[in-house]
């Protein structure tokens, strides 16, 4: 399973969108009706299945789909 | 004169159905919905039964993500309401969205979300914790959940009185209609604590049954051989209306609350004071507030919990109230069916109360084989009874000495 799909299984389940929603540009509060308590979680979701933190931070950087990708790569996730 | 207040629509989750309508058919059966706990391992454990829902389907109420974020009592409360919404045939529309109020009592929140995430925290850290605990944990999420379901936007409260959270919650918001601030309320009570960390609590203090082996004749209201009450979980929600407002648009109209009393006994954090005079003030002050004696009373839905010293000092209660006419006055404890929802026994035994009126047909207290107390009296031992009677009394009591009354009747013009 490619990372893309990894991450878009997580939020399929988490936010109860479906997988055709989850487009790389879908911005989580604004496409897929997330509020910041999704959010939360699902970045919570995140670091459990590939084993990480993500500070803050890094956290406010984070809007669509793409940039969750982004970020993983960069922490050398694949 | 008083604005009056009537029941237009009800729902239920009980130990002995998923409906209305199957809860009553447990009641008149006299069934028992008490059985082994199945919600978690009670080995080492006193007290191994409970009456938990059965084949409860939340989906049907609640989507998946939801089911995940929200505490069974939330859940409990938001298939209750829909069904209560649903059998008052009211929608809500957004000019008159602040008219409606919603007050749902909770003896104990979400404990069970507690009691996870504390586990969560002592193993993985407090980064593991998840950010819908408290917005599940909170007793008053009951009634913002159902709040927001139906954009119900007047008065919102929560009543947490224990045992009398169900009771207080619908007295509470017919007085809130009386005085006008709304003209529909949603009310009612509910809890969902059958937890590790609850019955082990409840045992601590010696106040559950350890029948283990016999679950069905566990919970035994007013009978020399009870051993304490049974745990059950559920909710019970109506809606509540002001007369004219049901009548203006053809609502079909259950019964009437004719009157509410709450007291407190000012006396134990757990026990009632002997002769329970806390609860004899709070039986008249509801008497008095529908301008009622206690000789129009036909049937009282008992509080009853199959404790020892409640169950005797409600029947001295119900002496001191009644004198010489609590002969002839009919009364049961329908938790010798249902066990004790806590802060959804007021709710339930609301509903229950007014089927008692609609029905025509009188609750037995089951497993009442040898009564200890009340030997003179009618506590409609162990099978139901058809009697079409017009009034009746729902008592609930709670822990912190809170007493609190309803007073039911058939409507009238």
């Amino acid at each position: 399973m490619t990372l893309e799909e990894r991450i878009i299984d997580i939020i399929v389940e988490q936010l109860e969108v479906t997988r055709e929603e989850c487009v790389p540009e879908a911005a989580f509060i604004d496409d897929l009706g997330a509020d910041s308590l999704d959010l939360v979680e699902l970045i919570m979701e995140m670091e459990e299945n590939f084993g990480m933190q993500i500070a803050d931070d890094e956290l406010e950087k984070i809007r669509t789909i793409q940039d969750v990708i982004d970020f993983l790569r960069s922490k050398g996730v694949s | 004169m008083k604005r009056r207040v009537v029941v237009t629509g009800m729902g239920a989750v009980t130990p002995l159905g998923n409906s209305v309508k199957d809860t009553w058919e447990g009641i008149c059966g006299g069934r028992s919905g008490v059985a082994g706990i199945t919600k978690f391992d009670t080995t080492g454990f006193d007290t191994k039964i409970a009456a938990e829902l059965k084949n409860f389907d939340p989906l049907i109420f609640v989507n998946k993500k939801e089911l995940r974020r929200y505490d069974d009592f939330i859940i409990y409360s938001l298939a209750s309401a829909e069904m209560a919404m649903v059998d008052s045939g009211l929608r809500i529309e957004g000019s008159w969205a602040d008219r409606v109020g919603v007050i749902i009592g909770s003896a104990i929140g979400g404990l069970a979300t507690i009691e996870n995430q504390k586990e969560i925290l002592m193993k993985a850290g407090p980064g593991r914790v998840s950010p819908f605990t408290i917005p599940a944990a909170l007793a008053n999420l009951s009634a913002g959940q159902v709040s927001i379901r139906f954009s119900a936007k007047g008065p919102i409260n929560c009543t947490v009185t224990a045992c009398a959270s169900g009771t207080n919650a619908i007295g509470d918001a017919m007085r809130i209609i009386q005085q006008g601030y709304a003209d529909v309320m949603i009310a009612g009570g509910v809890d969902a604590a059958i937890t590790p960390l609850s019955v082990s609590c409840f045992n601590a203090m010696r106040a559950l049954s350890i029948r283990n082996d016999e679950p069905q004749r566990a919970s035994r209201p007013f009978d020399r051989d009870r051993d304490g009450f049974v745990m059950g979980e559920g909710c019970g929600i109506v809606v509540m209306e002001e007369l004219s407002f049901a009548r203006n648009r053809g609502a079909r109209i259950y019964a009437e609350i004719a009157g509410y009393g709450m007291t407190s006994d000012a006396f134990h954090m757990a026990a009632p004071p002997p002769g329970h005079e806390g609860a004899a003030r709070c039986m008249l002050a509801a008497l008095s507030d529908g301008d009622m004696v206690p000789g129009d009373i036909d049937y009282i839905n008992a509080h009853g919990t199959s404790t020892p010293l409640n169950d005797q000092y409600e029947i001295e209660a119900i002496r001191t109230v009644f004198g010489e006419s609590a002969k002839s006055v009919c009364i049961s404890s329908t938790k010798s069916m249902t066990g004790h929802l806590l802060g959804g026994a007021g709710g339930v035994e609301a509903i229950l109360t007014v089927k008692t009126i609609e029905e025509g047909v009188l609750p037995a207290t089951v497993n009442l084989e040898n009564p200890d107390v009340g030997t003179d009296l009618d506590l409609i031992p162990l099978q139901a009874r058809q009697k079409s009677i017009e009034t009746a009394m729902s008592n609930t009591f709670g822990f912190g000495g809170v007493n609190a009354v309803l007073v039911f009747k058939g409507y009238r013009d």
